[in-house]
């Protein structure tokens, strides 16, 4: 048929629509600042354990990785600030994002679907409460501010995890080699790239949260909802992240130094 | 909202007051299939109101239409007057107050407690103190024989229990209209029964219009002074149960007569 778009192109401007709302609604009364709170809590705080034992993790990964090539040009010292710039730059909050569309995006999508298909979501519209706004635009503020904290903690479990690779490695002090990864860091290279996971944050509850809401058919459903959610958020972060880090270097031209 | 909904102000119901709710010329698809096909009714406020009819004849979606949770896409939808199919916003936010929903599965919130969803259209809607909520919320609940369910978690309720919790909610702020989706379902005989009392009850004692969908027919006879039949997207038969009885459409005839509850 001519006049109706393919169903592919038809879901994609549904979900455009779904995610307009949700961005205009995070700044109209009423709040939900209760429920807010609760989803920064399950959101937010909960996810803090996955990403600061990942971040050691990488951490001790990357600094292995960076030893073995820096060795070959005796740079050990610069060994604490390259890993630390990685991490602050491009590591920490691709990682986190990505972890965090698997946890986050899943529990989304398969809460928010398993309320449609058990009929919670129009129990919470009988009640006269605006579902979208209850469930949504809550989860989208809980999730743009809980991604910057995360990637925070994520950079420095990772720094922590580069110390005690290194510390193993030379016994570098904690002063030292701290020191030493800070010192070319700059202001510019730790708040564009931090802050860009506010979109990633916005990306993860916008498509988690029209999957569950447009989920069908039973439980099935739902465990499509959820696998489809983490699948579109990290491919859709991955995506995201090219053109934020070209517009960060457009606006921030020192940081692509 | 459609140009043409948007140019037509929300009407008040010209009908008079007795009536509860107003089906008028409703229509309704989904996708190619008509679920409902010029569907007029009227209940009067504070009568037992059935709609019977085989699976998937429009029954939930009639309901549905009285609280805004799905649109006619053509004729009007008049509850205690005002026009819900045409209302938006806090207006109609103001009839689902004072409409109660029960849910086939009760559709319990199940991230909190039992109480906490008796106590939640009221945490939403009064400004009633945080000890007065409770107080009411653990009412409600004795009211439905669920005295000592408030801290539970609505998973560890039994399916009649849940309904009863269900009820509970629904009920929260009083509401003068009760909606009720196949309140048998799921549930053994004995426990459909008790759960029918409760709904006789409110109706009987409380003044509560009360508008059920059942194919369950003994539990028809007893809630409903009005039945409704509706058949592939329209009205087959209404009247009293004796009149359905001796209704001479054949289909009507075979439900009525049917045994099976549930």
């Amino acid at each position: 048929m001519l006049h109706q778009p393919p169903a592919g192109l038809a879901t994609v401007g549904e979900a455009s629509v779904f995610a307009l709302k949700a961005a205009r609604e995070i700044f109209t009364p009423p709040f939900e600042i209760r429920e807010t709170v609760r989803q920064l809590y399950e959101l937010g705080v909960r996810s803090a354990p996955l990403i600061a034992v990942s971040g050691l993790a990488v951490g001790v990964v990357l600094s292995m990785h960076t030893r073995a090539s820096l060795e070959k040009f005796g740079a050990e010292s610069l060994i604490p600030s390259g890993l630390a710039m990685a991490l602050v730059r491009e590591t920490g909050p691709l990682t986190a994002a990505l972890l965090l569309s698997g946890r986050i995006g899943a529990g989304i999508g398969a809460e928010i679907g398993a309320m449609r298909v058990t009929e919670q979501i129009d129990a919470l519209e009988a009640s006269a409460v605006d579902a979208f706004r209850y469930l949504v635009v809550t989860r989208v503020i809980a999730c743009v501010i809980a991604l910057p904290l995360l990637t925070t903690l994520m950079n420095f479990s990772g720094m922590l995890g580069g110390f005690l690779a290194e510390t193993a490695a030379t016994g570098m002090s904690l002063r030292l080699y701290f020191t030493r990864a800070f010192s070319i860091i700059e202001l510019t290279d730790y708040v564009p790239a931090t802050l860009k996971t506010m979109v990633f944050g916005f990306i993860i509850a916008t498509i988690s949260s029209y999957l569950g809401f447009t989920t069908r058919s039973g439980t099935e459903g739902v465990g499509r909802a959820s696998t489809r959610a983490v699948v579109l958020s990290s491919m859709l972060i991955i995506i995201s992240n090219v053109i934020l880090v070209r517009l960060i270097f457009f606006i921030f031209p020192e940081a692509a130094g | 909202m459609t140009a043409v909904a948007a140019a037509r102000a929300p009407m008040t119901d010209p009908v008079d007051t007795d009536v509860a709710v107003r089906l008028d010329g409703v229509t309704k698809a989904f996708g190619s299939t008509r679920v409902l096909d010029d569907v007029s009714f009227e209940v009067t406020a504070g009568s037992g109101f059935v709609i019977l009819g085989r699976s998937g004849t429009g029954k939930s979606v009639t309901l549905r239409h009285m609280i805004g949770l799905v649109r006619p896409d053509a004729g009007r939808v008049f509850v205690e007057g005002e026009e819900v199919s045409a209302l938006a916003g806090a207006e109609l936010s103001q009839v689902r107050r004072r409409t109660g929903f029960l849910f086939q599965n009760a559709a319990l919130f199940d991230s909190i407690s039992v109480g906490e969803n008796v106590a939640f259209p009221m945490r939403r809607h009064t400004r009633l103190k945080e000890s007065e909520i409770t107080a009411r919320a653990r009412e409600k609940l004795a009211s439905v024989g669920l005295p000592d369910e408030f801290d539970k978690m609505p998973g560890d309720l039994s399916g009649g229990m849940r309904k009863r919790a269900g009820l509970a909610r629904a009920l929260a702020l009083d509401p003068p209209t009760l909606l009720v989706d196949e309140p048998s379902a799921g549930l053994d005989p004995i426990t459909a029964d008790e759960i029918d009392e409760l709904l006789l009850d409110l109706k009987r004692r409380g003044g509560v219009t009360l508008i059920v969908v059942t194919h369950n027919i003994p539990s028809a006879r007893r809630l409903g002074d009005h039945l409704l039949m509706l058949h592939e997207g329209r009205i087959a038969a209404q009247g009293t149960a004796a009149e359905m009885d001796a209704s001479d459409n054949p289909l009507v005839r075979a439900f009525m007569t049917s045994q099976h509850a549930g």
